[in-house]
């Protein structure tokens, strides 16, 4: 069987924090960002390590024996889009598969992608779970190296296709969590669609490179006024972490 | 037991300031029951007792009742009961009140009834036309006084497999009253149980612990559709019971082995199964021909209780440890929930012991065609150094999935009972359907059943009953439940309070976004 190499920076069998109930995440290596604020961020470069090489057939196997207790299968990474062409092959060899059809497919992304790479997803993948670092093009250029357009042109696009399943905001006190930004972050996704499930995580030190050790993590006040500002705006489905 | 032995025992019961009026009362009976002769077993029984390779669970030297007993409280409910002077219950309060009357006339090895039944298909006849508002308060009194009466956490109700107005009840009180008592199972059915049942039940754990999760389909397959889970995880027939629950210690007689594989399965397995099994028989010959307690029990003579659906319990523990050392014998170092070598040897024992005890006539068990059941034991009090039946020991549980992998080929062959302690972190209470996912998979592969632990609750799972870590704490001025006791030297001696919790994912990506 045809089989699609992959450059895997980890692999979960099962994760809680990932999608939809219980569920097995391929982690794969490099990503288009340089996230201050980066949890892993030995899966930035395109290599590592720690990292190696693998293939849909591979991780294929590794599925099934966790298949019984799964909800379904999410890439994450490093960035799910930057080795598309796996998560695409993966995804439709987990549909094709007599046992593993009934997982849902899931991808955790950064949202820098194009429309063509969507729309390579779309028909194998069931939801979508993007991060907004800042809706501020500067701001969002200072957290990440880049700036925002494609990420809120992706977040709109898969919305539209009805496949957007959360979107996710770390909130980076000093950074992203200006109660004006967190204000417009709110109206801009209230305006896309007031049931839009909207997941808020608080910054933590753990993990993160020594050279960003001085950001200050963020405090159960600031989510609670995060969330806060998000129901304001009249989103219904916020969700803090 | 010499005159001033005993006397001197009494005494140190009497002048407990610890204890109750009940519990000095129910351990001076229990005294006097052992100053009798235990039931005639062969010196070679009789040494195997003495040096706990087997074990009579300290039942008593005289038993005259049951170890577990199942009574169908639907015939009490239905008919009302002669020997009680009761009428049928025609609504809910006349169904609560007839059933608190009838368990505390059901005797036990605690002196408490083990099993409530199953509530939810007792209740739901009387409960047409009652508000929810009513519903609330008839039920938490009721709930309340269930731990009130019958302090005791082997004390066990039953929910399911059917969604029902109780079932919800009874999970909602769960999580408003957090009591020990009852212990609670659901009854799960992929067929019959919806999804937001056992989400709702999973979320009741994040509370209190409870309830267990049973496979359903497999208890039916083996035990027929009437059958009740009580006390700690034993599946028994309905209408029936157990007669007395008899252990192995795996460890024990692993310590006696020396050479092959072969001989610890053909030569010593057979040799102590078959004192384990004498034992059981004097003991139930005891109970059955001695005391006479199927002649003259009012559950008998009710109807709520049926000698023909009785049988009895042989357990097994220290699987963990046996495994090791008779792998050692082999020059192979290698731990169960670690190792394929160990695990397939883990299994190997186990169905050698099913065999054995499948092939060995037991007296007054027509309940099981004769035969008693396998029963995975999970530990009391005084074990030390050995792990609680074929559990994966303390501290060194591997990952989730290796450790369900593991545990779940073992299941089938245990139909009275084999409960495995899963403990998770908080990570969980964001997630609850992954635990339902959980739960799902492990029935789908063949899991009979399953409880998770939760470190930041109150509650802490001994081995498969519930204590309060706040009663623990205040143990020395004594606790009003017997069974935080128990408790008390399970944490003192196996350090069940210090399982691996599962963390499902690494800290680095515990915080959502990977990057």
């Amino acid at each position: 069987m045809r089989s699609t190499p992959v450059r895997l920076a980890d692999v979960i069998p099962f994760s809680w924090v990932d999608g939809p109930g219980n569920r097995f995440v391929v982690f794969v290596q490099g990503c288009s960002f340089d996230c201050l604020a980066c949890h892993n961020p030995e899966t930035i470069a395109p290599s590592g390590p720690a990292a190696r090489v693998s293939s849909t057939g591979e991780l294929l196997e590794q599925i099934r024996v966790a298949e019984p207790y799964l909800s379904g299968v999410t890439v994450s990474g490093g960035e799910a889009t930057g080795q598309w062409r796996f998560v695409r092959d993966l995804f439709a060899e987990v549909r094709a598969d007599p046992q593993l059809a009934r997982l849902t497919t899931y991808v955790d992304s950064n949202g820098h992608a194009l429309p063509r790479v969507w729309d390579a997803l779309l028909p194998v993948t069931d939801g979508f779970m993007i991060d907004l670092k800042a809706l501020d093009p500067e701001v969002h250029r200072r957290l990440t190296g880049r700036g925002n357009e494609l990420v809120l042109d992706s977040i709109r696009y898969l919305h539209g296709q009805g496949r957007l399943h959360e979107v996710r905001l770390l909130l980076v006190p000093g950074y992203n969590d200006s109660p004006d930004q967190l204000a417009r972050t709110a109206a801009w996704l209230a305006a896309l669609d007031p049931r839009l499930r909207v997941v808020v995580i608080g910054f933590r030190r753990h993990g993160v490179r020594p050279e960003h050790q001085h950001l200050p993590e963020a405090t159960p006040e600031l989510i609670e006024d995060a969330r806060r500002a998000l129901a304001a705006a009249g989103l219904g489905a916020v969700v803090t972490v | 037991m010499e005159l001033p032995e005993l006397r001197r025992q009494a005494r140190d019961i009497v002048d407990d300031p610890t204890l109750t009026f009940r519990q000095r009362m129910h351990r001076l009976a229990t005294l006097a029951e052992n100053s009798l002769e235990p039931p005639e077993v062969s010196a070679a029984c009789a040494e195997a007792l003495d040096k706990r390779i087997i074990c009579d669970m300290y039942e008593g030297n005289a038993p005259h009742r049951p170890r577990y007993l199942l009574p169908d409280y639907a015939t009490l409910l239905r008919h009302g009961s002669a020997f009680l002077e009761l009428g049928p219950a025609t609504d809910l309060d006349e169904a609560l009140t007839t059933l608190l009357i009838g368990y505390s006339q059901v005797p036990s090895i605690t002196g408490y009834p083990v099993w409530l039944g199953d509530l939810d298909a007792l209740l739901e006849p009387y409960v047409e036309g009652v508000s929810d508002e009513e519903l609330h308060r008839r039920l938490r009194l009721f709930w309340i006084s269930l731990d009130r009466m019958f302090p005791d956490a082997f004390t066990h109700a039953n929910l399911g497999p059917d969604d029902s107005r109780v079932g919800r009840m009874a999970l909602r009180l769960e999580r408003e009253l957090l009591q020990v008592v009852p212990n609670l199972s659901l009854k799960v059915d992929p067929e019959r149980t919806p999804d937001d049942y056992v989400r709702d039940a999973v979320e009741t754990v994040f509370a209190c612990g409870k309830p267990h999760f049973v496979n359903h389909p497999m208890m039916v397959g083996d035990l027929g559709p009437a059958y009740g889970v009580v006390s700690c995880y034993n599946s028994l027939v309905a209408g029936g019971g157990s007669h007395t629950l008899t252990r192995l210690n795996l460890r024990e007689v692993a310590l006696r082995h020396e050479g092959e594989r072969t001989s610890f399965l053909d030569e010593l397995l057979p040799r102590y199964v078959e004192l384990t099994a004498e034992l059981m028989e004097a003991r139930i010959r005891h109970l059955v021909e001695e005391a006479r307690f199927f002649e003259h029990s009012w559950l008998v003579t009710d109807g709520l209780l049926h000698l023909d659906r009785y049988a009895a319990m042989f357990g097994v523990y220290g699987l963990a440890e046996a495994v090791s050392i008779v792998l050692e014998h082999e020059g192979v170092d290698a731990r169960y929930g670690h190792d394929d070598v160990a695990d397939e040897l883990a299994l190997q024992i186990l169905t050698r012991v099913h065999e054995l005890v499948a092939a060995r006539p037991m007296p007054y068990c027509e309940g099981n065609g004769g035969r008693a059941f396998l029963h995975s034991q999970s530990g009391i009090d005084s074990d030390v150094g050995v792990t609680a039946g074929c559990r994966i020991p303390v501290g060194d549980e591997p990952d989730l999935l290796r450790h369900l992998r593991t545990i779940t080929p073992n299941h089938a062959l245990f139909p009275a009972g084999i409960s495995d302690v899963l403990a998770f972190d908080d990570t969980a209470r964001r997630n609850p359907d992954a635990v339902v996912d959980v739960i799902r998979g492990a029935f789908r592969t063949g899991m009979r059943d399953v409880t998770f632990n939760l470190d930041s609750n109150d509650f802490i799972r001994i081995t498969g009953y519930l204590v309060r870590k706040s009663d623990l704490a205040r143990i020395e001025q004594g606790a009003r439940h017997d069974s935080t006791f128990l408790g008390a030297g399970s944490v003192a001696q196996s350090h069940v309070d210090r399982r691996a919790p599962k963390r499902i994912v690494a800290h680095e990506i515990d915080a959502g976004p990977a990057r």
